[in-house]
């Protein structure tokens, strides 16, 4: 699960790290918080998540009148031209844990940024503080780059900070100044794999099996971790798929549930060894059924829509026929 | 002796590069050995089916537990009940389809249905129910083809009454959980024609009359129909494996499935004229629980004292198949036949937990069911664009 801001501030403090925390309604953009920070004196960052042909990531954090050209910090990356475009929304969610509007370095916490690079701009270095958005867009937290390096420092990163307006010539005899800020690794996804212990029994044909652990401990080859990412990456694009996968719903339906059932089972039994196991039965026996029935669901909206789909072209074909004649 | 389930037909047509089907196989045998045709299997008599000895016979792959781990991993989900107690027993390439999926590139399913008679029982039903498992896990689109052109010809039905089975077979295939968002269902009769019916030809020309009178053993008797629609399965895969490299296609690969047995056993027959030979999806508690007490071959002593000495025996007691069959949880079933086995669970105790199952598996279909209107078979039989199929 991703830091809150409130873990977050604990931590710097932990670190012993100065910070001031201004609080407003949600903004979603630079110039929205500007309306509440912007006459504070310190500096507004813009930060962008950015993603590669390869689906490898990067936040660059920026002072908000610097200029950044995709194309040109593609070519520094290394990643040729056109390599470099924003980055989905879901990604968000998914590797920073931060809502829309929230990009900010210190997202780098979480352990499913991990693979994620960072950029910083120069420019910061000269301020005397910097603005960011502190895991949630409803607090702007001000801090100086000193302290943000302490932070990135704490959390394994080496800052990088850069002249992000610069365009240096890149080709044979120039390479890419920043290609050494490519990530190695590819983002790692939230854990969607269920953690199923099931044991085999031996058959009566003699097979004779041991039982599997944890799906997520096996070794896989370079190419299927590398084609999972891809995968579950790829099926993050479209929301109407992610609203329809039965799978998850019903997952996250049983785990809604059974949490709430521990919750008030625990506080009465006082014992939190048996309630676990059962809560791990009933989500066994109800999810099978419960997704059977999401699927009858999923067909019959699908049915009724296309029903209305077919009707409505049919109509509209029929009236601008009537209207030739 | 039991039979195949229902004749599944599909014809040999390879539209896209790489097909899973499911089949049940069968080729002529000598007479005193295990005989494997299309149209039965016999044990050597009155024995076990030797199913290492059909697999090398036909040149297929054992599926063995090395194999469904991969598949375990591969899909992030445990392998279902079919392939884990080796239902499934056999493949034809499949491990090839795991490396097209390893590299992440596409594959899609195959599979169909001659809808031959309205009432489905279980045991056409566990082709379908793997399909789905297939389709959910993999995240592939499905193709489902209904021959009902060619029951037209084989069972002398009309074309409207062809026609009508085709949907409501349809119906009960749809209750089995399929995706809309990645299924096609289509009958012949609707959809043969255009780049379908090209194919079609492309294979055709391909297959010589000898062939064809070798494999399915036609005489100057069979009226023409037939002979461009052979009936059976797994012939007719390997026909289409042979044939789609020659139109650059590759193979499809297939899954064989061990025989689903008949209530009355091994020595039962399994047959739409004998109502009590299977459980259809149509039945209710009180017909499976008649069923099952009064008609299931129980491997059980006979009497009690035996019993406890002795125990079950396993090998021949339908209860405890049919529970290998539909039964999810392993430990339970485990349990039951080590007991079972051992003489301290008795023979009505077993039936009565199967009833339970059965009950359940055959309520849930029936709810489905109902929720599977004309307007849902016509949205899953329309030709329209499937833009999450693989998501």
């Amino acid at each position: 699960m991703g830091y809150t801001k409130d873990e977050l501030l604990a931590r710097l403090k932990e670190l012993q790290i100065d910070f001031v925390c201004y609080d407003h309604p949600a903004v979603l953009t630079v110039e929205a918080q500007a309306k509440y920070v912007g006459h504070l004196g310190g500096a507004l960052s813009k930060n962008l998540l950015l993603k590669d042909k390869k689906h490898r990531y990067y936040v660059v954090s920026a002072l908000a009148n610097t200029n950044i050209d995709l194309k040109v910090l593609s070519q520094r990356l290394g990643l040729g031209k056109g390599g470099l475009r924003m980055a989905a929304e879901e990604a968000l969610q998914e590797i920073l844990q931060v809502p829309l509007g929230c990009v900010t370095p210190l997202a780098l916490i979480n352990e499913s940024a991990r693979d994620v690079s960072l950029l910083l701009d120069q420019g910061f270095k000269s301020q005397e503080s910097c603005y960011f958005h502190p895991l949630t867009n409803e607090v702007t937290l001000s801090i100086s780059a000193n302290s943000l390096d302490k932070f990135l420092v704490s959390i394994g990163r080496q800052p990088s900070y850069v002249d992000l307006e610069a365009n240096p010539a890149v080709g044979k005899d120039n390479p890419p100044d920043l290609a050494s800020l490519v990530p190695s690794g590819i983002p790692t996804l939230p854990d969607k794999v269920e953690n199923a212990v099931t044991s085999i029994p031996t058959g009566n044909d003699g097979l004779t099996v041991e039982k599997p652990t944890k799906l997520a401990g096996e070794a896989k080859s370079p190419a299927a971790l590398q084609k999972e990412k891809l995968q579950k990456v790829q099926s993050s694009i479209d929301p109407l798929a992610e609203a329809t996968n039965i799978e998850k719903l019903v997952k996250e339906i049983m785990n809604k549930t059974s949490t709430a059932f521990l919750n008030e089972i625990t506080k009465d039994l006082n014992d939190s060894q048996i309630a676990p196991s059962i809560s791990d039965v009933v989500k066994r026996r109800v999810s099978s059924d419960l997704e059977h029935m999401m699927m009858s669901l999923k067909n019959a909206a699908y049915t009724q829509g296309f029903q209305a789909g077919f009707q409505a072209t049919l109509r509209s074909s029929l009236q601008s026929l009537s209207m030739q004649k | 002796m039991s039979r195949f389930p229902s004749s599944q037909s599909t014809s040999a047509m390879a539209e896209e590069p790489t097909k899973v089907g499911s089949a049940g196989g069968g080729d002529r045998e000598g007479e005193d050995e295990q005989v494997v045709n299309p149209w039965e299997v016999t044990a050597k008599d009155g024995g076990k089916i030797d199913y290492d000895k059909l697999i090398e016979k036909f040149g297929c792959q054992r599926l063995d537990e090395s194999f469904v781990r991969r598949v375990e991993r591969l899909t992030g989900r445990p392998a279902h009940v079919f392939l884990r107690r080796g239902v499934f027993f056999a493949h034809r390439d499949f491990n090839e389809i795991l490396d097209v999926y390893e590299r992440g590139e596409k594959f899609f399913l195959y599979t169909g249905r001659g809808p031959s008679s309205e009432a489905l029982h279980l045991g056409h039903l566990v082709p379908f129910m793997f399909t789905k498992y297939l389709q959910d896990a993999f995240k592939v689109p499905l193709v489902i083809q209904l021959t009902d052109d060619e029951k037209c010809m084989w069972k002398n039905l009309t074309v409207e009454e062809s026609k009508r089975l085709a949907r409501e077979n349809a119906k009960d295939i749809i209750a089995c959980g399929f995706d809309i968002t990645r299924t096609f269902i289509f009958s012949d009769f609707s959809y043969v024609g255009g780049a379908f019916y090209e194919n079609m030809v492309k294979v055709a020309k391909c297959v010589t009359f000898n062939k064809v009178v070798g494999i399915f053993g036609f005489t100057n008797e069979d009226h023409i129909g037939k002979i461009s629609f052979p009936p059976v399965q797994d012939p007719y895969f390997r026909m289409t494996r042979d044939v789609a490299p020659r139109i650059g296609y590759q193979k499809p690969a297939l899954i064989e499935s061990s025989f689903f047995p008949a209530l009355q056993g091994e020595t039962g027959k399994m047959s739409a004229s004998d109502p009590n030979s299977a459980i259809y999806v149509t039945d209710s508690s009180k017909d499976i629980k008649n069923k099952v007490n009064r008609y299931a071959f129980s491997g059980g002593q006979d009497s009690i004292e035996n019993h406890r000495k002795y125990g079950a025996n396993l090998e021949v007691d339908i209860p405890v198949k049919y529970l290998g069959f539909f039964l999810e949880d392993d430990a339970e079933l485990d349990h039951i036949k080590k007991e079972y086995g051992a003489g301290r669970m008795l023979t009505g105790e077993i039936k009565k937990r199967l009833v339970e199952v059965l009950s359940e598996l055959v309520e849930r279909h029936r709810k489905a069911r109902a929720l599977v209107t004309d307007e849902v078979v016509d949205a899953f039989m329309a030709v329209r664009p499937l833009p999450l199929m693989f998501s």
